[in-house]
């Protein structure tokens, strides 16, 4: 027997573990192992002094669904459990999450600094629909880390980006753009969605606040649409004047200070208090329970969807009808070793690559393969293709195109968790279709 | 609030609530290494029921300036100094964890200017565990992380926290890490160690004391706590089932019912 004395370790519950517990209690819910979802849109008060209490967040609990719901809150802890954030907001959709944090952070006269590598719509949202509520952007691309610094003007509020940029695949320098944020006395807010916090924990590099796409691979399932804002904690929000809504008394809350009295959940507390109220994007709580089944095997199928889609990379470099691939686990990827020290646990399942023959190629490609679904979704358990520059890219314009990064032969391929042999027999039916157009054509 | 004590400006949240001179005086204090944030689901109430509700950042914690009190005495008188220097001649305090060392001594040196006493989580003394304290005092991170683990009960590991979304350990260890780990939680940890006299200052009070413990309370275990209890004539104990040390998050609504109901029954509100 050793006499060796034991170290002391703190036993809080892992990763594994919160995503199947943490945020319930079975003994405060009847006892029902499963979380039970609150179909309601309303709680009772105990008396008069519980609702005035209640309404004037001088105690916990519910009120009404757009503001909160206990199975809406269960998955709120949880997901902020695994990010190691102190809160978070779940919403109606991941877009809704992003307009909520943005709301939440500015007002008109405003100015965001973002990163040119993002989905579709986020790029509509702060390139078209922002300004119309005063708040303007400036584009940098996600590896020009000196650009974000010079993009920062007097009134800049923030910086946004995705980590891993959508369709390119190109990494955003986080810890170096976070030091940069944080110099000028602004957070940095991280669009996640491809990475999970099974992949990377982006408070842990400096991030603020994180958004998800739930409906992505935290559900996994593609059943549910869901999204969400997580705090980290630390930003302070009183060290300068750049957020009075947050630090100022605040009228619709008797004066209240959501930075003195709230600290590390200031923003979500504002977030819900303020935009729940005011813009009322909720999660309905049949939704959030489907998004708590994904999650409770995130990890399970996020080594699965590394593992297929680093297969998938070694396939297709190798194939005859595939110009370029971009996966960050490629070798050759310009952001590798950026890649294995923000995601050391799998670089993702979203696999960017240009098939030759160019765009006829490409809707050759899509129109034939089978078991690979063409839809508009990523993050499904089941292989997804698309062809952004004819599908989720669509409504940009020539210029824009080339700005995002995007090329005609673009494929966006989104790799499943199915046996990875039958996903490379699919693909070779595409590319057999692919190259038949060029072959017709050259006779 | 902003204010000064011995010529260092202290942090005091209100509550929501501007401070009032006509109403009656409610000090929170936090425990080790924490700030006054861990009381925002019993003070609000307070602030908005005719009390001035103040949760103090003690010197160096917090939003408070200046360096961290070295001894758990020191601390009292400062708290008897808070009461001068907000202008008031009395008040009710409530402490949790070293809070109740500081406010027990209090109690016991200013009989006349402490009307009530709440001890959460309280013992007569708190001795560290000596890596614990060697952990803080080296700056060493691992020392909020083992005291988040220990200060919750196995529910509250689990979360289920009252306000919907915040997940409280993250949030209490975000809080202990907000300054410099050795100046605060290590300067606090050696004090609470230090700290000899929780009995001796029990046995001289006299005003009406509650104290809420938790079966599950691992840092100050309900033996402890009715051991100082008992020291404290016509003291109150209520006891908080599957709760730990961190019952005022863990069991806040529980907490501020039963607080709530002792407060006012002692020391009651300016009436609206």
């Amino acid at each position: 027997m050793s006499d060796k004395k034991k170290e002391l370790k703190p036993n809080t519950y892992k990763f594994d573990t919160l995503s199947l517990h943490a945020g319930y209690q079975p003994h405060k819910n009847a006892g029902s192992r499963q979380v039970p979802i609150y179909q309601t849109t309303s709680y009772l008060f105990d008396d008069v002094d519980h609702a005035a209490a209640l309404f004037n967040l001088e105690r916990g609990g519910h009120i009404y669904s757009r503001i909160s719901n206990p199975t809406v809150g269960v998955l709120e802890e949880r997901v902020a459990s695994l990010e190691g954030g102190t809160a978070a907001l779940a919403t109606s959709s991941g877009m809704s999450a992003i307009f909520l944090t943005v709301m939440t952070l500015c007002e008109a006269g405003d100015h965001l600094v973002v990163s040119s590598q993002l989905y579709g719509g986020t790029v509509n949202l702060f390139r078209l629909t922002l300004p119309k509520f005063g708040i303007k952007c400036t584009f940098v691309k996600p590896r020009d880390t000196e650009g974000f610094k010079k993009a920062i003007q007097k009134n800049t509020k923030g910086i946004f980006g995705e980590l891993v940029g959508n369709p390119g695949n190109e990494i955003m320098n986080m810890p170096e753009i976070a030091k940069i944020a944080h110099d000028a006395g602004i957070p940095l807010m991280v669009d996640a969605t491809y990475q999970t916090p099974y992949l990377c924990k982006p408070f842990e590099h400096g991030a603020d606040i994180v958004v998800h796409s739930l409906t992505k691979w935290m559900a996994g399932h593609g059943s549910s649409m869901a999204g969400i804002l997580v705090e980290g904690g630390k930003f302070d929000w009183m060290q300068n004047d750049k957020f009075p809504t947050m630090t100022k008394p605040y009228e619709g809350y008797h004066g209240l200070s959501f930075a003195e009295e709230f600290g590390p959940t200031a923003f979500t507390m504002k977030a819900r208090a303020e935009g729940m109220r005011d813009f009322g994007p909720c999660l309905s709580p049949q939704n959030a329970w489907n998004v708590l089944q994904g999650i409770e095997t995130l990890s399970v199928r996020m080594k699965k969807h590394c593992s297929n889609a680093e297969e998938m990379v070694k396939y297709l470099s190798n194939h005859e009808s595939v110009a370029w691939v971009s996966h960050p686990s490629a070798p050759n990827h310009p952001d590798a070793e950026l890649a294995n020290k923000l995601l050391p646990n799998g670089k993702g399942s979203m696999i960017a690559f240009g098939i030759k023959g160019g765009k006829d190629a490409g809707v050759a490609f899509i129109n034939n393969v089978k078991l690979a679904s063409h839809l508009a979704n990523v993050g499904d358990t089941r292989t997804l293709v698309i062809h952004p520059a004819s599908g989720t890219h669509s409504q940009m314009d020539e210029a824009t195109l080339k700005f995002a990064g995007l090329s005609h032969d673009m494929i966006r391929l989104s790799v499943g968790i199915e046996d990875i042999d039958d996903i490379k027999n699919d693909f070779e039916i595409g590319f057999r279709a692919a190259r038949k157009p060029r072959l017709v054509s050259n006779q | 609030m902003k204010f000064k004590v011995n010529n260092s400006e202290v942090f005091a949240s209100t509550g929501g609530r501007p401070f009032d001179k006509k109403k009656p005086l409610i000090i929170f204090i936090h425990g080790s290494g924490l700030t006054h944030m861990t009381w925002v689901l019993q003070t609000r109430y307070f602030a908005f029921h005719g009390y001035n509700a103040l949760a103090v950042d003690l010197p160096g914690h917090g939003l408070s300036s200046g360096e961290s009190l070295k001894s758990i005495e020191e601390m009292a008188d400062w708290v008897n100094d808070v009461i001068d220097a907000v202008g008031h001649k009395e008040a009710s305090l409530v402490g949790h964890s070293q809070g109740c060392l500081v406010t027990v001594e209090c109690t016991s040196r200013y009989p006349d200017k402490i009307k009530t006493l709440s001890l959460m989580g309280g013992a007569g003394a708190i001795p560290m565990n000596p890596e614990l304290l060697s952990l803080a005092e080296n700056n060493d991170p691992k020392a909020v992380d083992l005291m988040m683990d220990w200060a919750h009960g196995p529910a509250g590991h689990f979360g289920g926290h009252p306000v919907p979304g915040l997940y409280h350990i993250n949030t209490g260890t975000m809080l202990a890490k907000s300054r410099t780990i050795q100046n605060t939680l290590g300067v606090d940890f050696r004090a609470c160690d230090n700290y000899k006299n929780g009995f001796e200052a029990a046995k001289k009070i006299k005003c009406p004391t509650l104290s809420i413990l938790a079966t599950d309370d691992k840092m100050c275990p309900v033996k402890e706590g009715k051991k100082l209890a008992s020291l404290i004539e016509g003291s109150q104990v209520d006891i908080i089932d599957n709760c730990g040390h961190m019952m005022l998050l863990e069991e806040a609504d529980r907490v501020l019912t039963v607080l709530k109901k002792f407060v006012t029954t002692n020391y009651p509100p300016l009436s609206s």
